[in-house]
């Protein structure tokens, strides 16, 4: 592989496109609309095609003017359909921009003959081809799309940065934002005229299908990884910069490692947020899929822990003083379960709760005292279920059993309070101090 | 029709004028099917208000109607005498719990700061004073500990006294509350209840859509009757009757409601309910 400074062009013009796009997805994902992006992309296809018939050029401004009043267009649209025929808001959306679509591809259909404005181009975009395309800034050459991209990505930024407040109002409680005099209809329309407005601008560099991915997966992801608006907002940022360079790295290397040219940029930036995505959604530390499997594998864990202290506890206070300690089998048996119960005996040992004697364990000191903890929690559950609740006749002890896991002592205070500090629980047993 | 009943005479003008709502010939339609119909209304400061009527009556319509967020077909509407657009600052708003994304990536705090948004004005943005003003009412709520949860991860009685939080933040003198009693557990109801007692004590008037009819008497002063007509308001003692709440609920007006229903369903497009 050799890097040179057009890959270092391709990665800054995809970066930035990606960037534009993401900062403008947040508000598609949250508010509940994300198709919009994909429909808008689609539906300024027209307005593209009318803007050249009409100038006969492809100069960046009429197309941009052309995109944007087709993007306003195709958003009063979608609404004007939803609200009136009572359609699923996708349906109006799908109806919508496939129409367009459509109207577009036909146009530039009949223009073809005497125009290089190209229906494949618009899908896949060339991005590889943008640093050829240069004017001189600053007695730099630089690439047409990075100059086009940047500024776009610094109006959007702009926009997210300036309209925070209003923008997150907004997108969560439109009709108290339209209440407070920052009308709901007037920023939805204007973030749908920039996402059409950066949809034309990264258009033609790297295709919709990087536009579309970009507006939605950098979002997304953004949202199962943090709780704050600020924070989803960088994060998605991060994430389609990273796309970008990761997606144009693997398009040069990894086709060859198979004997292959290299592959379309844009589609390996797509696919690699794509594969983002999937990492975000399987180990995002709060929603993440695998990340809740894990927690949920080391409660479980944690809670035979506390099962084996409290078996060793009641032994002991069943038990003569000089009882043997309990062999593991013994204990196996009594929670019904086999290796997490060796995991934990190794972990339990491991932080000083028991201790190894004579082929069998006994609690320490410290354990001892957690032991009595749990069975203090138990009982008092046990006594406030039956005697303050009144639910003797339920299995108390198996409700008791559940709540012990999550009883501070805190909890156990009121407890111990609301059920009027007694000595025995329902069994008669001694609750310990 | 509407005209007959405009017969007010200069002294009741003069209170009209004053008074925290005053709403004339009001009517709503959803498509064909009109939801609110020839509403007047006048109503007295500083009181707890029900609003109170079957479901599909247009409760919460009306209050959307009056804050400007359904057109209205025909009718005026006053706020302490003139238009709300210009009496905004005055008017705070709770939705119904269900109408937002409680998975938005904001905390209770955050929402509470909306309250105070109109304050700050356009661009500029939430500053510490904001933040502990907002704190100040999340703990009239009893909600301090909770400021910086995620708000999925409130119950629903929480979240409820988050967005009353977020209206005393906006610190208004009139309020709009659709059903903040729907769905909340019993220390909430009691925190809510003494919450407009509270309002009511400094001189605030809430308007309060309420579901439970039982409770209309102890909680509020005033009530409204509503099922697409006005039934009637006024003192809970004088018009909360067996009466009026036949007329409200069943009878004569049912029928109505019914064949409009009926009507409404005639033509081609189906049409939102409310």
């Amino acid at each position: 592989m050799e890097w040179t400074f057009i890959d270092t062009w391709i990665v800054l013009v995809g970066a930035l496109s990606a960037a534009a796009c993401a900062l403008l997805g947040n508000y598609l994902v949250l508010r509940r609309m994300s198709m919009m992006g994909d429909a808008i992309s689609h539906a300024v296809l027209p307005g593209l095609a009318i803007a050249f018939l009409i100038t006969g050029s492809r100069d960046s401004l009429p197309m941009l003017v052309g995109a944007i009043i087709v993007g306003v267009v195709t958003t009063f649209m979608i609404q004007g359909i939803d609200r009136l025929s009572g359609l699923d808001r996708g349906a109006s959306m799908g109806v919508v921009f496939t129409t367009l679509f459509a109207i577009g591809l036909i146009l530039i259909r009949q223009a073809a003959d005497h125009v290089d404005l190209d229906p494949s181009c618009v899908l896949y975009g060339a991005i590889e081809l943008t640093p050829l395309d240069t004017v001189e800034l600053f007695g730099q050459e630089i690439p047409q799309a990075a100059i086009t991209s940047g500024l776009m990505l610094m109006v959007n930024l702009a926009f997210v940065i300036v309209f925070f407040k209003e923008l997150k109002i907004t997108s969560f409680d439109p009709a108290l934002a339209t209440t407070m005099g920052f009308n709901a209809n007037v920023l939805h329309y204007i973030l749908m005229t920039l996402v059409a407005a950066t949809t034309i601008a990264a258009f033609e560099s790297v295709g919709s299908i990087l536009v579309i991915a970009m507006l939605i997966v950098p979002g997304a992801a953004a949202h199962l990884m943090t709780d704050r608006l600020g924070w989803m907002l960088i994060i998605s940022v991060v994430f389609s910069v990273l796309s970008a360079f990761l997606g144009h790295l693997s398009a040069i290397t990894i086709p060859t490692w198979f004997g292959f040219q290299d592959t379309s940029t844009a589609g390996m930036m797509a696919l690699i947020a794509g594969l983002l995505f999937v990492v975000v959604f399987l180990f995002s530390p709060r929603y993440g899929v695998f990340s809740r499997m894990v927690n949920q594998f080391l409660l479980g864990l944690r809670i035979v822990g506390d099962d084996i202290l409290g078996f060793l506890y009641r032994y002991h206070e069943l038990a003569p003083a000089n009882a043997a300690p309990v062999p593991v089998p013994e204990i196996q048996n009594a929670l019904q379960t086999d290796i997490p119960v060796k995991v934990m005996i190794w972990n339990l040992r491991r932080t000083g709760l028991i201790l190894r004697q004579n082929g069998g364990y006994t609690l320490t000191p410290s354990g001892k005292k957690a032991g009595k903890g749990l069975i203090r929690s138990h009982r008092l559950w046990e006594s406030y279920l039956c005697n303050v609740m009144g639910y003797c006749n339920t299995d108390v002890h198996r409700h008791a059993h559940q709540f012990e896991h999550f009883t501070d002592t805190k909890l156990q205070e009121e407890l111990s309070q609301v059920t009027g500090n007694p000595d025995y629980d329902p069994h008669n047993r001694k609750i310990p101090m | 029709m509407a005209h007959t009943r405009k017969t007010a005479g200069s002294k009741k003008n003069y209170t009209q004028a004053q008074a925290p709502l005053c709403v004339k010939d009001l009517t709503v339609a959803y498509h064909r099917k009109p939801v609110l119909w020839d509403i007047d209304l006048t109503l007295p400061e500083g009181q707890l208000i029900a609003v109170v009527g079957p479901n599909g009556a247009g409760k919460s319509t009306f209050i959307k109607s009056v804050l400007g967020l359904v057109p209205r077909a025909s009718g005026a509407i006053s706020i302490y005498g003139k238009s709300y657009e210009s009496q905004r600052h005055l008017v705070g708003y709770v939705p119904q719990r269900e109408s937002v994304d409680w998975d938005f990536p904001v905390n209770a705090l955050d929402v509470v700061a909306m309250g105070l948004y109109r304050q700050i004005g356009w661009f500029r943005p939430v500053n510490k004073n904001h933040r502990k003003k907002a704190l100040d009412s999340l703990e009239k709520v009893g909600m301090a500990n909770y400021a910086y949860r995620q708000i999925s991860q409130l119950s629903g009685g929480q979240q409820q006294r988050v967005f009353l939080a977020r209206a005393l933040a906006q610190d208004a003198r009139l309020y709009f509350m659709d059903e903040p009693f729907a769905g909340v557990d019993a220390a909430t109801e009691r925190a809510i209840i003494s919450l407009l007692k509270e309002l009511k004590s400094v001189g605030k008037t809430c308007v309060v859509v309420h579901h439970d009819l039982q409770t209309v008497p102890t909680y509020f002063d005033h009530v409204v009757l509503l099922n697409m007509r006005l039934v009637d308001a006024g003192p809970v003692e004088t018009v909360f009757n067996e009466e009026n709440l036949k007329k409200t609920y069943g009878g004569r007006l049912t029928l109505l409601t019914h064949a409009l229903n009926e009507y409404a369903k005639t033509p081609q497009f189906p049409s939102n309910t409310d």
